[in-house]
């Protein structure tokens, strides 16, 4: 067991599978020498070498087509996009191939790669390096788009995408790269994906969230408890394709929900969450499923980030809102 | 020194300087206008891809009147750049793989991809992607130049793996404005990758020409800008083709990476069946090309050297009308897939969280 945070949870899982994996391949810009802006590829390349892990020129179309191209001869590169910001040139390579590769030629030919990038406010990162867009990701079928928000989660989630047969968007909330160090077992094992976890249990409300928004929710959920209100906190994990059974037995008990996410919320990937519980879980609800998100506003550059993202009071009053109502 | 120039401001030195070849075996009449090269010592060979060239253009004619007749969808002729794929065809091996674009039946069907599978394509259905000749080819790619970076994952594959294998990429004159060309052909020098670029330069890129495309004076020099080798062939002259894209493809397998390969060419067709390209072009300007048209420039060849004449022609003819017609009528045949099946290969195994939609499917499907 070995205490990391998860930037190093991250490196230690593509540590495990280089070492278990001849196929695997890890590439982008600057993780080389470097070790990626964020450190997550520290020390792979001396370890590992130049023709494993591979410093690419500066293009992230070609990264992503290079990707899908190794895949389909049955390699399992992983990519690393630099920030979020930089993603949105893969798209086409995503969209078109990736994600449908499977599908067009009937199982011939598969791509499974995985595409790491780290999301998400909260540094005073420069402008574009702060937006959180998964749902643009989550629209697309034939994809996973997986989310860690924990050390343990970050190792064991990464592995597992490595090993899935089917291309997954991994998206590292970089605001909690290194805010806890938390016990981890380097022993190679996966945890599951297509699964909500349940990080905290309790009997008065479902608080749904992924991402770097947990840390606020967990706060705010023992904040609440202190106060006598028991709150299920649930990390979706994996966004695409979304376990709504996990979401919808949680509510059928509690009959309440709050989803949290950074992200804008017109179209969010909360809004396909509160469209679930409407559809299948509507006359379990005591209260209507109330967002607390990013605004629908263009992300503000760091002096202001602070009122953009989801803070633990705008939460407990939402919690407070849902409990009251009626 | 040679190479510097005084000018106003001072002295300037030449620090890079490039020249690009243009290949051409026969004339119109396909007669040599040079001696020719070693492959033409196998007249064989040449037989075969001609006929290999006149089974394509049958094919696309037959296309046509299929869509023409509503049972084919949209799609995209080859009339008169069927030597640039019966090479392509020719010249790689079973082991190496095909990354192409939308236009080159001709390649596709002499590495083993069935007419029947190329109808399903064009006709609406995913299976006619599960071919079962090159299984390690990619299927037709309609977002343009798209593929051109998969062709530098595979080459990075198959050189990662060490084995002596090659991958080609096809594209058109139109792709080359794209992001994607540059990059992938920018990695593939620094990488350098068993990789061979292949411009099918037809002149249009749907109605806009060449020339408005980029100001270069030949496609193949963009190469020279990414650190490799670019050169020109006449794409009417199947020979020409062939020991371009040969020399490349093996200097490619030992280790010598990257090369552009610009084939000249001229889409005598329109664009695809649903563009009428008299819109913007004249009819003057296509029959200035007809007279360049690579299957009568091999045939006159192959008659010159009495390879050929009027009996096997004929002979011919009747064999493709045959061939062509059985894989229609294979297509035809073919079941039609059960509409849930759309769902069947989006991953592995169906994530439950798709279950109900597919179920939603089968019901949709039911009749009430
Ligand atoms: C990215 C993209 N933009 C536009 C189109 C629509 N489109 C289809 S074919 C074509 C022209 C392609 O020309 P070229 O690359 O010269 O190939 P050609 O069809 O002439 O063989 C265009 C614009 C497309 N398929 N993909
Ligand atoms: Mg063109």
């Amino acid at each position: 067991m070995t205490e990391m945070t998860l930037v190093e949870a991250v490196n230690s899982a593509l540590a495990y599978e280089l070492d278990a994996d001849d196929n695997v391949i890890v590439l982008g810009e600057d993780i080389g020498v470097n070790g990626g802006v964020f450190r997550a590829t520290v020390g792979l390349q001396e370890r590992f070498g130049e023709q494993r892990v591979l410093d690419t020129p500066l293009a992230e179309t070609l990264i992503a087509g290079v990707a899908v191209g190794m895949a389909a001869q049955g390699l399992r590169p992983i990519v690393e996009i630099q920030f979020m910001g930089f993603i949105y040139s893969t798209i086409d390579q995503i969209l078109n191939h990736a994600s449908r590769l499977r599908n067009r030629s009937h199982g011939r030919l598969t791509c499974p790669l995985v595409l790491r990038a780290p999301f998400g406010g909260g540094i005073h990162a420069p402008e574009h390096h702060s937006e959180s867009t998964e749902a643009i990701f989550a629209h697309i079928p034939g994809l996973r788009v997986v989310i860690p928000s924990s050390p343990a989660r970050a190792y064991g989630l990464l592995l597992a995408a490595i090993r899935d047969p089917d291309p997954v968007v991994f998206l590292e909330p970089k605001r909690i790269y290194r805010l806890v160090k938390q016990d981890v077992v380097d022993n190679g094992e996966a945890l599951p994906l297509d699964t909500c976890y349940i990080l905290r249990e309790g009997a008065d409300v479902t608080l749904v969230s992924w991402g770097g928004s947990l840390h606020e929710t967990q706060l705010a959920a023992n904040a609440l408890a202190v106060d006598g209100v028991d709150a299920e906190v649930i990390d979706v994990v994996t966004l695409k394709p979304l376990d709504v059974q996990t979401i919808l037995d949680s509510v059928a008990k509690t009959g309440r929900c709050v989803v949290v996410h950074e992200a804008a919320r017109t179209a969010g990937f909360g809004a396909e969450i509160a469209a679930q519980l409407a559809e299948h879980g509507l006359l379990n609800l005591y209260a209507p499923v109330r967002r607390v998100t990013g605004y629908d506003t263009v992300m503000p550059l760091y002096k202001l980030e602070g009122y953009y993202l989801p803070s633990v009071e705008q939460i407990i009053a939402a919690v407070r809102e849902v409990l009251e109502f009626g | 020194m040679a190479g510097d120039q005084l000018n106003a401001e001072g002295v300037s030195r030449r620090v890079a300087s490039f020249d690009i070849r243009y290949t051409q075996y026969l004339d119109m009449e396909g007669r040599p206008v040079q001696p020719l090269p070693a492959l033409a010592d196998d007249p064989e060979q040449i037989v075969s891809l001609y006929r290999a060239m006149v089974l394509h253009r049958t094919f696309d004619a037959k296309a046509i009147a299929l869509q023409r007749t509503g049972s084919l969808g949209t799609y995209a002729p080859c009339l008169g750049q069927e030597a640039v794929f019966a090479a392509v065809g020719a010249v790689m091996r079973e082991e190496d793989v095909l990354v192409p674009y939308y236009r080159e039946c001709g390649a596709q069907l002499l590495r083993g991809v069935t007419m029947t599978e190329l109808l399903l394509y064009w006709g609406g259905d995913e299976r006619g992607m599960n071919f079962e000749g090159p299984r390690g080819d990619f299927p037709c790619c309609v977002p343009i130049a798209s593929q051109i970076p998969h062709a530098a994952g595979v080459a990075m594959a198959m050189k990662y793996r060490g084995e002596p294998r090659v991958t080609v990429t096809v594209f058109g004159d139109g792709a080359m404005s794209k992001g994607e060309f540059y990059e992938t052909a920018n990695a593939a020098a620094v990488w350098n990758l068993p990789l061979v670029f292949v411009a099918n330069n037809n002149q249009w890129a749907i109605s806009v020409p060449r020339n408005e495309q980029t100001r270069c004076e030949t496609l193949a020099q963009k190469a020279v800008a990414a650190g490799f080798a670019g050169e020109q062939v006449d794409g009417n002259d199947l020979i020409a083709v062939m020991t371009r894209l040969s020399a490349a493809i093996d200097k490619a397998r030992d280790g010598g990476g990257p090369t552009l390969i610009e084939a000249v060419t001229y889409r005598l067709s329109d664009h695809t069946t649903a563009d009428d390209a008299s819109r913007y072009r004249s009819e003057a300007e296509v029959e200035e090309n007809r007279q360049y048209d690579p299957v009568i420039r091999i045939r006159r060849y192959l008659v010159n050297n009495a390879y050929w004449n009027d009996d096997k022609e004929q002979r011919l003819e009747q064999e493709c009308r045959e061939a062509v017609e059985q894989a229609v009528q294979a297509y035809l045949d073919t079941p039609p897939r059960a509409p849930e099946s759309m769902f069947d290969h989006l991953y592995e195994k169906l994530p439950v969280a798709y279950a109900g939609q597919r179920d939603e499917l089968v019901h949709k499907g039911e009749k009430s």
